[in-house]
């Protein structure tokens, strides 16, 4: 299913500091023509249909349009992300469509706590960082052969 | 129009890159789960001078295997223990696994899971009255860590609201690391041993996907985790749909192919994946099994995996298959008698499964219950959710098709192939499984001094999944720094930088000399392209070493024909081109994929029996043979002599039945 863009909506991200699709596809695969200032997948058959480029597009100008060698025409699945969900819109070949919403992550983005204080103690232990914080007991095997 | 004897990339190559060095103490090769995990747990260990990098091939907000998200967390200890962990994966994986690696891993895989849940990974919870709860709402219940319920699909796998989970989980790798210390689109190609002692890992050389710059960098210890082997073998959609592979397009074996040339022993290779899916868009089957309670049906209509014929089939394969819970190869064993019988197509019957369950549920309950069933293809195979909608497939009014896709090699997933390495220096661990430098062990480390590895680079011990490979990728990040500590001598290596900008470089210099002579840059008997080698691989695999063509089936004979092959496509690969950077990136994937398909199928070639049936058969040796092949099998490739080497390894078995 691969991801196309929509010559209308794409602006090449001109206004912002990089090319969101090209920026986050995990394959490489979308790319800027400087000329045209808009965005292309320049390998159809080696896009694994992950949606990064649609979910970050920030004109929406990205869609995914059904593997030509086995998908029959007519149906989509557009994601809208959120902060805290994303919303689901799937359309049917017969004009179904069916709504969800799922949430994404229960924190504020950019607030993971990375524990950049935590220092561990004992290099020769086995245990992690946050295990030796909470005081976890290293389990050895008891039900030996 | 102009003669198409131009490279057509937006990112041309050139001649000379640039050259930039680094010099640091420890290198982190990938950006998936696992290094991940090495990013957030390093600095927690390292002291302050400590120089860190990490290269990824993409970006690390969506990179390796959870880029898409997953819907589920599959190994999540809990109550059940870690000996439990060891006998259902043993059992899993007909027996043969690192008993010593798959218990380290069971007690450490909780501690990342409850950091995913702080970090705002949204978990599943039950409810006191025993009703499913998605993660938003499930916050109110409390924290796993604090001893709230999962949602349990299965003994092991926990259900979560997984569609960011890559990203938040990169957020704190990226935080506790610092972004300073990551190069994105820095694909690592080949590794580099000492130069006074090549059985040491002394650095790495790579290139820049968006900038013509190689990197070489000098690094006293590092971890190499770039995911497991896709398109090895020709998928079941040869046009655009190649790329819906089941597991990550992008993995291309970099992990087992830079260790094994760097002198790493590789361990069950012949172990391989080839997942029953819904068929086409390769959307997960686990939780209409296991949550909703689907069966499937052969082309009559029979239950065919339930029947007296599929007992006295499974009979022949005890104690594995008689166990409780079917060993995945066997299960599609089943399906492969079913299909070799003309009793195909396979099919889920999701319409009685949702009609069963709606006896008992709320018209409410039974709405939930569908969004629960999408969520499940719309978190991590949004593909098979367009196929279903391509397809007018309401899964409560039209069952789906399932049927095993290629072979994939990988040792995170239900598969073991991957690198051997020590494991944890306890008295426990059998002295065979452990080794390091001098009287020291370093846990996860390969047969290379300073050279670790995991998620699916860590071989014999397969179903880490995500959260294990997490685990597994923090437990490097400790080894490697009491590694440094012991071992703080500077490293070095024999080749100039001129030498190593040739090497990387080979495939632009390949095309842009040559490229003038045709009139379409595509056909020049000169050089060949990544597009057309991909092609080749995949065709010769799927050929003569087991692929869906043959029914996995190969033999001894077959397999010499493979071998000549990839003789002439090493050759071949001396000639390959590249015009911009993306086709570099590609020439060098395929490059990759060689040497771990290559190791895949001489491991076959070597074990005289049909260790998994359902993954791969050996005509000439059906059937398991325990008094010869009850052992591990590990490999070694020389890069000067070009020679592979096989051995059997004994298997200590640790955890009682």
């Amino acid at each position: 299913m691969p991801s196309f863009v929509i010559a209308e909506k794409c602006d090449g991200c001109k206004g912002g500091d990089k090319t969101a699709c090209m920026y986050i596809c995990p394959n490489d695969l979308m790319v800027l023509e400087p000329n045209e200032m808009k965005a292309y997948n320049q390998e159809p058959d080696q896009c694994w249909e992950c949606f990064s480029c649609v979910k970050i597009c920030p004109t929406q100008a990205i869609e995914v349009r059904g593997y030509s060698d086995f998908v029959p025409m007519g149906g989509s699945t557009v994601p809208m992300m959120g902060t805290e969900d994303v919303m689901w819109t799937c359309k049917f070949r017969n004009g179904v469509i069916k709504r969800f919403k799922f949430p994404i992550r229960t924190t504020p983005e950019g607030e993971a706590n990375a524990y950049l204080d935590l220092k561990g103690k004992d290099l020769d232990s086995g245990l992690l960082s946050t295990q030796e914080a909470d005081g976890y007991e290293l389990k050895a095997p008891t039900e030996l052969v | 129009m102009a003669l198409p004897n131009k490279p057509t990339g937006e990112l041309k190559a050139v001649r000379d890159p640039k050259v930039e060095k680094r010099d640091v103490d420890i290198l982190i090769v990938g950006g998936g789960m696992a290094a991940c995990g090495t990013a957030f747990e390093v600095k927690k260990w390292a002291s302050d001078d400590t120089k860190i990098l990490l290269c990824d091939k993409a970006a690390l907000e969506r990179s390796g295997a959870v880029a898409q998200g997953l819907s589920a967390i599959n190994t999540y200890v809990g109550d059940n223990s870690p000996e439990d962990y060891v006998r259902m994966v043993r059992n899993d994986l007909m027996g043969i696994v690192r008993e010593d690696l798959i218990f380290d891993l069971g007690r450490h895989v909780d501690d990342s899971v409850h950091l995913f849940e702080e970090w705002g990974l949204p978990m599943w919870k039950k409810s006191d009255d025993g009703k499913n709860v998605d993660g938003k709402k499930g916050v109110k219940l409390g924290t796993l860590k604090g001893g709230a319920t999962p949602v349990r699909t299965g003994k092991w796998q926990i259900m979560i609201n997984g569609e960011s989970y890559k990203r938040i989980v990169a957020e704190a790798g990226k935080l506790a690391l610092g972004e300073d210390n990551i190069i994105e689109r820095c694909f690592i190609v080949e590794l580099l041993n000492d130069e006074n002692d090549p059985t040491k890992i002394a650095g790495a050389i790579g290139f820049s996907v968006r900038e013509n710059i190689v990197y070489i960098i000098k690094a006293k210890t590092m971890m190499v985790a770039c995911g497991g082997a896709v398109n090895v073998y020709q998928p079941r959609s040869v046009g655009e749909g190649k790329g819906r592979a089941w597991y990550p397009v992008w993995n291309a074996g970099s992990t087992y192919t830079m260790a094994v040339r760097a002198g790493a022993e590789l361990s069950m290779m012949e172990n391989r994946f080839t997942p029953a899916r819904f068929k086409d868009g390769y959307g997960p089957v686990g939780a209409w099994f296991l949550l909703f309670k689907a069966v499937t049906v052969n082309g009559l209509g029979e239950n065919f995996a339930a029947s007296d014929e599929a007992k006295a089939e499974l009979e022949k394969y005890a104690p594995y298959g008689t166990a409780a819970v079917t060993p995945t190869c066997l299960r599609n064993h089943l399906m492969m008698k079913e299909y070799k019988e003309g009793r195909g197509p396979i099919i889920m019957k999701t319409t009685d499964a949702l009609a069963k369950l709606g006896e008992t549920m709320s018209k409410k309950e039974m709405k939930h219950l569908e969004s629960e069933a999408w969520e499940d293809f719309l978190d991590m195979s949004v593909g098979q959710a367009g196929l279903w909608c391509a397809t007018n497939t309401e899964p409560e009014k039209k069952d789906s098709e399932v049927m095993p896709t290629e072979p994939y090699l990988l040792g995170s997933h239900s598969g073991c192939c991957g690198i051997w390495v020590s494991g944890p220096d306890e008295d426990w661990v059998p002295a065979d499984y452990k080794w390091g430098v001098g009287d020291k062990v370093y846990n996860r480390m390969t047969t290379v001094k300073g050279l670790f590895t995991s998620g699916d680079g860590v071989g014999c011990s397969g179903h880490k999944f995500s959260s294990g490979s997490h685990a597994e990728g923090r437990i490097c990040a400790k080894e490697m720094v009491r590694y440094i500590r012991d071992n703080p001598e500077e490293v070095s290596f024999k080749e100039t930088d001129e030498e190593l900008v040739d090497l990387v470089y080979k495939p632009v210099r390949n095309y842009l000399d040559n490229c003038e002579y045709t009139t379409d840059e595509t056909i020049n008997p000169h050089y060949c392209k990544p597009a057309g080698m991909a092609l080749r691989l995949m065709k010769m695999t799927n050929e003569y070493g087991g692929g869906t063509a043959t029914y996995y089936m190969t033999s001894g004979a077959s397999l010499e024909v493979l071998m000549d092959l990839f003789e002439m496509f090493r050759e071949d690969l001396e000639k390959i081109a590249a015009g911009d950077l993306h086709e570099l990136m590609r020439a060098w994937e395929i490059t990759h994929r060689l040497y771990t398909v290559e190791a895949h199928t001489r491991h076959i070639q070597y074990r005289e029996e049909s260790r998994y049936p359902g993954f791969y058969y050996r005509s000439d040796f059906m059937g398991q043979n325990d008094d010869e092949w009850f052992c591990f099998t590990n490999s070694t490739y020389n890069k000067e002599t070009k020679e592979w080497s096989l051995k059997k390894v004994p298997y200590i078995k640790i955890i009682s039945d």
